[in-house]
């Protein structure tokens, strides 16, 4: 009676440790939003990646799709080479989709977000996609801005 | 002047003993380790005198350092709007840090004091060279369970600690701060990743149930069989595993998300 009941509690405390961990994998992370199961990586050649890292989200229409997966300096063209894995079963992306680095919010975190064309053909496993637009820089801008408001104030 | 350095030699050699001595009791508890799939009993025993019996204290202290951490990250975070992320740092700062370093603390203090004191005690009452007399291994019979025991319970704790502390936070923030639930969890979800994070604070609970187990069963074994030598083993516990426990963590933190 008496081990009977400790191994009750014994099995009861395991159960609870196991079900914590599957709360913390389930719930809590980001294990169930996109698995590495499958998937295709396609790249993108961009003159700008600042601020956009590995792992960070792939996206179409605001949808997750997949993740950054690498991101390397290409000393030919001096542009950055990302490489994006994206879940198989998003398969159906026309190989004219374009490509552009974002921004979620004012100052929130880069992702990449995908723009699908209208060709028939698909973005396979190793494909490039031509058409990016790299990330806005802020201090790019304002200099742009403040340059192109002192030039139209000469003119006054 | 010699006997200075005399002392401080002595000293430093008892230290390197104290240290052979434990590296040698470990590997008499890892060759022990198989023996135990006969006796399964021994380890349940001791899974319950460690893990269930800590229970309480983890599962309280959890509910109340996620509900401290909901509270004051929300009042930091309001002033910048960005109380939304108050799911996200909760569950990054309980799965990375604070469920399996506060887990470890209190399971120092509580299982392993303990630990030490049942050991000590049972040399000191020669329990323990009773059992030799009997041609019974008291390292296999009496420290390997113990150790295993340890070992095992430690990660669950550390878990049910983290998971009920994310939900002392739910209960702060979204029950009476009004963060919005959805987003509470939503953005938690973008935000821990399961290899980088959860696997990473598993092993890290794993690592401390190792040293803090290890060093529990230490002391109990090389006590000096007196009732001081008995509260002086206990007291070493709990301050030698604590401080392991936190300079550990800072190794593992500096190897795992140091050099990223």
């Amino acid at each position: 009676m008496q081990t009977k009941t400790l191994e009750i509690w014994v099995g009861v405390f395991i159960a609870a440790g196991l079900a914590a961990l599957f709360v913390l994998a389930m719930q809590v992370s980001n294990l169930t939003v996109l698995g590495d199961d499958g998937g295709y990586t396609v790249k993108a050649r961009f003159e700008n990646v600042s601020g956009l890292k590995v792992r960070s989200a792939v996206t179409v229409a605001g949808v997750r799709v997949g993740r950054v997966s690498a991101i390397e300096f290409d000393p030919m063209t001096f542009q950055a080479l990302v490489s994006m894995r994206i879940g198989a079963r998003y398969d159906e992306l026309p190989i004219d989709t374009s490509a552009s680095v974002l921004t979620s919010g004012l100052v929130g975190e880069k992702y990449v977000g995908l723009d699908p064309g209208g060709d028939m053909d698909v973005l396979k496993d190793g494909d490039e996609i031509m058409l990016t637009q790299s990330t806005l820089v802020l201090e790019q801008m304002i200099g742009k801005f403040l340059f192109d408001k002192a030039e139209t104030g000469k003119g006054e | 002047m010699q006997n200075r350095l005399a002392q401080l030699g002595r000293t430093g050699l008892r230290f390197f003993e104290r240290l052979g001595r434990a590296h040698l009791l470990l590997l008499a508890l890892l060759r022990g380790l198989p023996d135990l799939l006969l006796r399964p009993y021994l380890v349940v025993q001791q899974v319950y005198a460690i893990g269930v019996l800590s229970l309480l204290i983890i599962v309280v202290s959890g509910t109340f350092v996620g509900m401290v951490l909901g509270l004051q990250l929300y009042n930091t975070l309001v002033d910048f709007g960005a109380e939304a992320s108050l799911g996200p740092v909760i569950a990054l700062t309980l799965v990375r840090e604070l469920g399996p370093v506060v887990t470890a603390l209190l399971f120092a203090g509580r299982a392993g004091s303990a630990l030490t004191a049942e050991i000590g005690l049972m040399k000191a009452t020669e329990q323990l060279s009773g059992m030799e007399m009997m041609a019974v291994d008291p390292v296999r019979r009496v420290l390997t369970p113990r150790f295993l025991g340890g070992f095992i319970a430690m990660p669950l704790l550390a878990a049910i600690f983290s998971v009920v502390g994310i939900y002392g936070g739910y209960f702060v923030g979204v029950g009476l701060l009004g963060v919005d639930d959805g987003s509470y969890w939503s953005q938690m979800q973008a935000m821990v990743d399961f290899d980088k994070d959860v696997v990473n604070g598993v092993i890290k609970s794993l690592a401390f149930g190792w040293v803090v187990t290890w060093i529990a069963v230490f002391e109990g074994y090389d006590a000096m069989p007196t009732s001081e030598g008995v509260s002086r083993a206990t007291t070493r516990t709990v301050v030698h595993a604590s401080l392991a426990v936190l300079g550990l963590d800072f190794v593992l933190t500096a190897l795992m998300f140091g050099v990223d």
